[in-house]
């Protein structure tokens, strides 16, 4: 195995095995002591595992109840009236919205993170990088709701300036035409959810271009190789799995924020052709929009759209687990 | 630039004709001055579209001038250089707009008075009123869900380190990591489908459930890590002593680590802290005092601002509150943050880098 | 295209520790140069002053002339990416860039500096391949990546993609410290052809390689831990190991040394 993918692909949490052995073989089990302790952690540990099963029951179950009173189609309805006798609702505006959002976000701040990282690693002077990554890990603790006020009164009045230029210049394509209102579309909520995911797509790419080993690097280095030749030789083959890892936590963020997306959209239950006429909605956005209003009913139905978001996250992060593995396979074949 | 391979005797190989070190300067203050100038004759009005244009001119100006002195790849470099700079400062510029308008707003009405009294008796749009209410609000959940989540979190870690070995660890290791991706929103749905079933209405331990399902995942990973860096000799040198198993755990592995278990924990606070979906769901946010958590709705920081810019209608007062209660919540946030990081320098292991 | 190495008063720090101190010498075309001398004697760090690879680590800086055929590296206007191209390098450790094919690594450098055509990059591949007395074992899987093959294999892997680009200086930083001794003998055997086209500079810790491989020999020593290297002497290999000028020189190399 070659280090390469031992430093990029977090190996699994490694037991110690002679431990665990000696503790099995010896005085372990019999001492009351021992008994308690390993009952209490290994019970933490099932606990977690219980909890898991219960939310994906639960809300299950709350979810059949819903969708089996919904005259609509669950899946391609537009409208959302579940608090109608009979309840009429569907996803697929919540499901579109959701997945535009969410890869606006990701078209805009994978490049820019990975550029920020390489500044930080590669670029900027050694005295400037350490203070930004400190103030970047802190920026990524700034509550989510803080980033929606911004959003909703900073960031949405100066969205005005870009969306009669974008109109001016590409409104022909019709994604980029700009009819009337206040400019909470979809494009200010993915430009938003950009700037939220965009320091933890930065940390993690940074960790992981810190550890491109300094030997790949003096290779392209000796060829007469620049130091954007470096980048491109040694260092973005090297951390790519790190940062398609990091991206896909980035989606995971961007797919179930709920505040930033509920302060700054102005929603509606159609699907717009263009990202910057406002409407629209996204899974999370609905349910807190909604829950003030909904009966039991509308609450199930909600839950139900929640499931989904709940399926949908799980396979980007399934999705981002296999491609890593697959990676480490790779490399670790040829070593 | 030489494409070919090196011949004999050539003198001046290595002497690549290269810019001075002002030519990054001068290249963007022409562009400057030039977009200005298309600006003003265009009749261009956004500032973005002059930015936008000096941007372009510089990077044209750049590859172009590089290419003719220097030749291609020195260009490309330059290109790249240029670029990544580029993207660092379009960062920037959010993020302290972010922290400015945060800290200039939120000073307006932020004082003794605001932190001492609730919203009970002023209206949303009316001015006055504070965030007492929310601060208790936030303390007993996050509180709760943290008496809840951190032990929890750090015997599952304490598990899956020194004991975990087979299919069960496998299984918690997995779903560890499918537990940190859950969305918040989905976390409270979950303890509102309970909620549903029981008949049950908002009230503020409700949230510190959903709060604690979103820390555990947290603390079992940074907990974990913190337990691998315990060297083996140390356990194995009190395990040689004859010290049993669970008090070599607590007496040996945990205090060699617990700084670096505080510094998690105290990080996992500091994310829950900011959570508002499930505490909307949940906790359902009251004007009045409410320091029971057991029974009846409670506000919440995150809760707070959010039901001050939505149910405001646009009201100044309300805005203004919401700002200082973004303040208070990001000073708790980042207060938490520099106090954790300080606990781990101070008991890093000296090992480390 | 080999060219002569003149280095005149050569100073290199860490920041503001001096790691070695006023060296000169001369280093003849198509010789092998070996450095000798015990750990943190500076004899890698003067290496790297060769091929101003020293200014890549973070405080690194030099001061002092090297003169490749009159042509001083440090020089004004002298681009220190163009000194990197004409002065090769192979490291301590092999390091083929691990997501690169065989044909890929070699390739790297002369993709570089220019555009080939496909049949035109293929001759210099397999000559450099050849050159490294690789061929024969790689011809098959050249789209196979360079992390598969064996230490010994890839080290002349980082022979071959130094030479692609025909250089006139090979530097080699322990070459063959890192492998077994069926490989380093593969390698020696290697340096003796490949001086009949480039000059080349070795750095070893092993005195019988030097004695074995080069055809001049540098000791270099400190006086104390903390202290610069410095340059002790250079001379003939054959005389070094048999009858050095300087006591400390007999000292180092029959063992007698601290």
């Amino acid at each position: 195995m070659d280090i390469s993918t031992k430093t990029t692909d977090a190996p699994p949490p490694a037991p110690q095995p002679s431990l665990a052995e000696q503790k099995r073989n010896s005085r372990g089990a019999t001492r009351p002591g021992d008994r308690i302790f390993l009952g209490l952690s290994r019970g933490s540990g099932i606990l977690l595992l219980v909890i898991m099963a219960a939310i994906a029951v639960f809300l299950t179950y709350r979810a059949s109840l819903a969708i089996s009173k919904d005259h609509g189609n669950f899946l391609t309805t537009f409208e959302w009236n579940t608090n109608l006798t009979p309840p009429v609702f569907g996803i697929a505006v919540l499901a579109f919205g959701t997945i535009v959002s969410s890869v606006i976000a990701m078209v805009i701040a994978v490049p820019i993170a990975v550029a920020i990282a390489l500044f930080l690693t590669h670029y900027a002077p050694r005295r400037l990088s350490g203070p930004i990554a400190y103030v970047i890990d802190l920026l990524a603790a700034v509550p989510s709701i803080v980033y929606g006020l911004w959003g909703a009164l900073i960031l949405v009045p100066h969205m005005t300036g870009l969306f009669g230029w974008l109109n001016d210049y590409l409104g022909w394509t019709g994604i980029f035409s700009w009819d009337s209102g206040a400019p909470r579309s979809m494009l200010t909520v993915g430009i938003l959810l950009a700037i939220m995911i965009l320091p933890i797509i930065t940390n993690v790419s940074r960790e992981v271009f810190r550890q491109v080993p300094q030997m790949h690097e003096e290779a392209a280095l000796a060829l007469g190789a620049t130091r954007w030749e470096v980048v491109r030789m040694a260092v973005l083959p090297f951390g790519r799995s790190g940062v398609i890892s990091a991206s896909m936590l980035g989606l995971g963020r961007a797919l179930g924020e709920t505040m930033a997306v509920a302060t700054v959209l102005s929603p509606d239950y159609v699907i717009h052709a263009s990202l910057l006429n406002p409407g629209g909605g996204t899974f999370a956005q609905n349910i807190a929009s909604k829950f003030g209003e909904a009966t039991e009913q509308g609450r199930d139905a909600l839950i139900a759209s929640g499931l989904v978001l709940f399926v949908i996250t799980l396979l980007v992060n399934g999705a981002a687990r296999m491609i890593i593995a697959r990676r480490k396979e790779y490399s670790g074949a040829n070593a | 630039m030489s494409t070919a391979a090196v011949t004999d005797k050539r003198p001046s190989t290595l002497r690549g004709a290269s810019l001075p070190k002002w030519s990054p300067w001068a290249i963007a203050g022409g562009s400057i001055v030039l977009a200005v100038a298309i600006g003003l004759i265009g009749g261009l009005h956004s500032k973005v579209e002059w930015g936008l244009i000096a941007a372009v001119l510089f990077l044209l100006g750049t590859y172009g001038v590089a290419t003719m002195v220097e030749g291609r790849r020195q260009a490309k470099d330059r290109i790249a250089t240029s670029l990544v700079w580029v993207a660092f400062l379009l960062a920037v510029i959010p993020l302290v707009s972010l922290i400015w308008v945060t800290v200039s707003r939120g000073v307006k009405v932020l004082n003794v008075y605001f932190l001492t009294h609730s919203m009970g008796v002023v209206a949303d749009s009316e001015p006055g009123g504070g965030i007492y209410h929310a601060i208790i609000g936030s303390l007993e959940q996050v509180g709760l869900a943290t008496v809840i989540g951190a032990p929890i979190g750090i015997l599952t870690a304490i598990y899956l380190v020194e004991y975990g070995r087979g299919k069960l660890a496998k299984a918690v290791t997995f779903f560890v990591d499918v537990m940190t991706g859950i969305p918040s929103i989905v976390a409270g749905l979950f303890i509102l489908s309970l909620m549903l079933i029981f008949q049950m209405q908002p009230f503020g331990f409700a949230g510190s459930l959903a709060l604690a399902i979103l820390m555990m995942p947290v603390v079992v990973r940074s907990t974990e890590e913190m337990l691998k860096l315990v060297p083996n000799e140390l356990r194995e040198a009190s395990l040689a002593l004859g010290v049993p198993k669970w008090r070599t755990i607590l007496k040996v592995v945990l205090p060699t680590s617990i700084g670096g278990i505080t510094t998690g924990v105290m990080l996992a606070i500091a994310r829950i802290a900011g959570e508002t979906a499930p505490v909307l769901l949940l906790v359902f946010g009251n004007p009045f005092i409410n320091n029971n958590p057991f029974e009846g709705a409670q506000a919440s920081l995150p809760l707070f601002i959010f039901q001050q810019y939505q149910q405001s209608a646009g009201a100044s007062a309300a805005y203004d509150r919401a700002w200082a209660a973004s303040l208070t919540l990001i000073a708790f946030v980042m207060i938490l943050n520099l106090v954790a990081r300080g606990i781990a320098r101070w008991k890093a292991p000296k090992t480390g880098r | 295209m080999a060219k002569r190495i003149d280095v005149s008063g050569l100073t290199a720090y860490y920041g503001s520790h001096k790691a070695i101190e006023d060296i000169s010498m001369t280093v003849e075309p198509r010789s092998v140069t070996a450095f000798i001398g015990p750990s943190g004697c500076g004899k890698s760090t003067f290496l790297r002053t060769l091929n101003r690879m020293h200014e890549v680590t973070p405080g690194g800086r030099v001061e002092g002339k090297v003169l490749l055929d009159d042509e001083d590296l440090y020089g004004a206007g002298i681009d220190p990416v163009s000194v990197r191209r004409e002065v090769g390098m192979v490291f301590q450790r092999p390091n083929p860039f691990p997501t690169m094919s065989i044909f890929d690594n070699v390739a790297a450098g002369l993709r570089l500096n220019g555009k080939y055509r496909k049949n035109e990059l293929n001759d210099i591949v397999e000559k450099s391949l050849k050159g490294a007395n690789l061929w024969n074992e790689v011809k098959d899987r050249l789209n196979k990546p360079g992390s598969g093959l064996s230490g010994g294999q890839q080290q002349r892997l980082c022979i071959a993609r130094a030479i692609a680009v025909e250089p006139n200086v090979l530097l080699m930083d322990e070459p063959c410290s890192a492998l077994d001794p069926i490989s380093t003998l593969a390698i020696e055997d290697l340096i003796g052809e490949l001086k009949e086209r480039f000059t080349i500079v070795i750095v070893t810790h092993n005195m019988q390689q030097a004695a074995r491989v080069s055809d001049r020999t540098a000791f270099f020593n400190l006086s104390a831990v903390g202290q610069p290297g410095r340059l002790i002497e250079i001379d003939d290999t054959e005389r070094i190991f048999s009858n050095p000028s300087v006591q400390a020189t007999e000292d180092y190399i029959s063992g007698r040394f601290g």
